[in-house]
């Protein structure tokens, strides 16, 4: 019970420093670290997001940084493609769940290598370039 | 709201509501880029709508997977409670150390859980 929440805190600080969405790390997190199978972990993932959003989304929305009725339209019109998802994920094999998931998550490294060396480009040229 | 904007919001919507469902994740990944080059969006505005979009998302897909009985209520809720305390300790973080560098090593963990899932 401590490991889950000291994982969640430390999900949670990579995700607010780095600007990364918590799925991509709470899906790893409760599959290694609490044992769950990859349709249970992505499944527990969700819930886990919901607190996450919901704050990150009050706080960008004090900032003037949210346009809710976009924000409503694009979550409310996503229940088809979210029950299409959900059903596929239940239906397929854990071997090509977890195969899909090492490929966004490779995805997701790609966009941090990329940043890094665009930082170092940016700061050994011209800084004003960004 | 004209019918070709809201088309694109229900592109983005399906698509990412897709991802999430399959994934398990908000689906950032998917709609911050289809708000910034599709509709518009500076990086800011979208970062922030998309948040309220996952708020969504993850609600209705975490509906959807507790009726297959995959949630774990008592485990998602000790992982995403102390998140919210974590992203607030991140975000007031990010202004103090080197971000860039931290997202490398974040890089290097995604490939070895990437190589773990591929061999395990």
């Amino acid at each position: 019970m401590i490991l889950a929440i000291a994982m969640g805190a430390a999900a949670g600080v990579i995700s607010g420093l780095l600007g990364v969405g918590g799925g991509i790390l709470f899906v790893p997190a409760l599959t290694l670290v609490l044992s769950l199978s990859q349709v249970r972990a992505e499944a527990t993932s969700l819930l886990a997001i919901i607190p996450v959003a919901l704050v990150g989304a009050a706080r960008q929305y004090r900032y003037g940084n949210v346009r809710l009725r976009d924000g409503a339209v694009i979550g409310a019109l996503s229940a088809l493609g979210v029950l299409g998802g959900v059903a596929l994920a239940n239906v397929l094999p854990e071997r090509a769940l977890k195969l899909g998931f090492a490929v966004v998550s490779l995805a997701v490294a790609a966009q941090f290598v990329r940043r890094f060396f665009r930082a170092r480009n940016t700061m050994g040229g011209d800084a004003q370039s960004r | 709201m004209p019918a070709a904007r809201t088309f694109k919001l229900a592109v983005t919507g399906t698509t990412a509501g897709l991802f999430s469902g399959l994934f398990g994740v908000g689906g950032g990944t998917v709609i911050v880029p289809l708000l910034v080059l599709w509709l518009g969006y500076d990086e800011r505005d979208a970062t922030g709508t998309s948040l309220a979009a996952i708020f969504v998302i993850a609600a209705i897909a975490t509906i959807a997977q507790g009726a297959y009985g995959n949630v774990h209520i008592v485990k998602g809720l000790l992982v995403g409670i102390p998140a919210v305390g974590g992203v607030l300790a991140g975000t007031w973080l990010q202004q103090r150390v080197r971000t860039d560098v931290i997202g490398l090593l974040f890089a290097l963990l995604l490939v070895a859980v990437a190589v773990d899932l591929v061999v395990s």
